[in-house]
């Protein structure tokens, strides 16, 4: 008989039985992370709170909370809550030094994190006897190996293809009757483009699922999605900072994702104030760490903008639900599945001599997101000679593309025709249309 | 020989170029030549004008980006295979010609080419040896040799 959940004790615990594994779990692991982390140590001593001070879930709120500068200024060992040796990986976001995020993961954290995609996977009813084909890129992006280990654990036929080679995965979908799709949702509305070009119906598709994540996508979307590859769309979430995809994840019912609260504690912060926010109100994702040994990050602003849904689910889950990320409290961009922060691609056209008159604009035409920057000509970079000037477009998106990893659009513009503002320049134009 | 060109950076957006040659009849400047080069994103105009400086200045003032480069101004008769002459001349000498527009004068006989060319010094030593006419800047100005 079909599974129609991977760890049905811990996936339906009753509530107060979830709390108090939780307490456990989070008095123990504060005491750990404060004895082995002189990092966070030295945070909670200047909080003036000690592990003794832990003793109820409630009493998270006196512990400081993680930001992305502690992070960085932490990077790369500072965090660590294992010893190196005991450490069989690493996983990390894109972007410059200061912008990377470097995690770590012990064997258990990594059966954790693949736990958390089995969950996930058996959520959107895939079983041993599926094909799943892994579209996330593989490497350094949590996308590719969490899926790939998830499908393992399930026991699914698994297709290690990694992002990219459309025709090539087409091919594979077919011939080896892939049942299940894991990419990010710009890249299935892309499939389905391609393989109804390659002349494929929807009904012609072996596909019967899919789960899309990493990156912001809207209803509208997965209708599309749907229709084009004659399946059922699931969203998945999370940040390697945590573990990776997994997080949080759908059920059949597709009314907010269902956090692995087991492993991870969810708060709403108001962002401004850090004051904690009732279930129900909208604001920002602050993640506790249970059970990591490596990376164990605790209260963790990630800066997503959410709402946390404590009802029962008629799935029979009792972990609660978030809604799918309406926002950032940062101006990072998500293209493509890549994280991109506007600073990134001012560092590159300052360090290349352009003055900081610029303007991002990102799109999503045919399903896949668009990134333009339009640079201001100066007198100084000017050329009577078009090949001159085509040079320095194509020598700024090289650049561009070492820096964020995918490849931007560059556009030379006349000078003042970017907008002036007063304070914060409005540099960032997104005409996606997300929420 | 050389004479000024003045070259403009343009977006490739409607009335960008109506702008521009509005601006320099208002300054009373007189074109006397040009080209406009483009890509799906910018052009650049090249012109020869009565006053480079005077045209270049009234541009700046107005926000443009412009650049004043030498370039060869090469006299023709006006009927077949001039053109070929002079640009078989300049290749037997080795000289790279970037980018090329020509002109017919009002009151002359003659045709012009304007000629941006890799080496400015050489291709006039070349052209004169050839016995070809250069148009210098002040005779530009009139738009007459």
């Amino acid at each position: 008989m079909k599974k129609r959940y991977f760890l049905p004790d811990v996936e339906c615990i009753d509530r107060e039985e979830l709390a108090r594994m939780q307490t456990e779990k989070l008095k123990k692991q504060v005491r750990h992370v404060y004895e082995a982390v002189p990092f966070y140590r030295r945070k909670m001593d200047d909080a003036g709170v000690v592990p003794d001070d832990i003793r109820t879930l409630g009493d998270i709120v006196k512990l400081p909370f993680l930001s992305k500068a502690d992070l960085r200024d932490a990077y790369p060992f500072g965090l660590l809550g294992a010893p190196l040796a005991d450490c069989v990986r690493i996983q990390s976001t894109s972007g410059t030094t200061g912008k990377r995020v470097v995690a770590f993961y012990t064997q258990k954290d990594i059966d954790l994190w693949e736990e958390c995609c089995a969950r996930a996977l058996t959520a959107a009813g895939v079983s041993r006897e599926d094909v799943i084909q892994v579209s996330y890129g593989y490497g350094l992006f949590t996308g590719g190996a969490g899926l790939h280990g998830g499908a393992h654990k399930v026991g699914a036929l698994t297709l290690p293809m990694s992002s990219g080679n459309t025709e090539r995965q087409i091919n594979f979908m077919m011939d080896l009757g892939a049942t299940v799709l894991c990419c990010t949702p710009s890249y299935a509305a892309y499939l389905g483009e391609a393989l109804r070009e390659h002349g494929y119906e929807p009904e012609d598709i072996p596909l019967k699922a899919g789960i899309f994540g990493a990156e912001p996508w809207s209803e509208t979307m997965r209708r599309e999605i749907e229709q084009a590859l004659g399946i059922k769309a699931y969203d998945i979430y999370g940040l390697t900072e945590i573990s990776g995809p997994g997080v949080a994840f759908e059920c059949a019912e597709q009314n907010g994702m269902h956090l692995c609260c087991d492993h991870f504690l969810a708060e709403v912060i108001d962002p401004d104030s850090g004051r904690v926010l009732p279930p129900g109100e909208r604001g920002e994702l602050v993640l506790t760490c249970l059970d990591k040994e490596a990376f164990p990050l605790l209260r963790y602003r990630t800066r997503d903008i959410t709402v946390l849904d404590p009802s029962p689910c008629p799935c029979g889950r009792t972990h609660l639900r978030m809604r799918r990320p309406m926002g950032r409290t940062d101006d990072m961009l998500i293209i493509r599945g890549v994280n991109v922060f506007p600073s990134q691609i001012e560092t590159v056209l300052l360090e290349m001599g352009y003055p900081p008159h610029y303007r991002i604009v990102v799109d999503r035409v045919n399903h896949t997101d668009t990134l333009d920057v339009d640079v201001e000509m100066t007198a100084g970079m000017f050329s009577d000679r078009i090949k001159d000037l085509t040079e320095r477009e194509a020598a700024l998106t090289r650049a561009l593309r070492d820096m964020l990893g995918i490849t931007a659009k560059v556009h030379l513009v006349a000078p003042k025709s970017v907008e002036r503002s007063e304070g914060k320049a409005v540099r960032v134009i997104d005409r996606r249309k997300l929420v | 020989m050389s004479v000024l060109q003045l070259s403009v950076f343009a977006e490739n957006k409607p009335g960008a170029l109506i702008e521009m040659t509005r601006l320099l009849g208002e300054a009373g400047v007189n074109i006397r030549a040009l080209s406009l080069a483009d890509t799906a994103d910018f052009g650049i105009l090249r012109l020869i004008a009565d006053d480079p400086e005077k045209a270049g200045r009234v541009l700046t003032d107005h926000g443009y980006v412009v650049r004043i480069t030498p370039v060869i101004c090469a006299e023709m008769p006006d009927e077949p295979g001039a053109l070929a002459h002079i640009l078989l001349t300049l290749e037997r000498a080795g000289i790279n010609i970037e980018y090329t527009y020509a002109f017919i004068a009002r009151h002359a006989e003659n045709a012009y080419v304007v000629l941006s060319v890799s080496d400015c010094r050489a291709a006039e030593t070349t052209l004169a040896a050839a016995g070809v006419g250069l148009l210098t800047a002040d005779a530009a100005k009139f738009g007459a040799s």
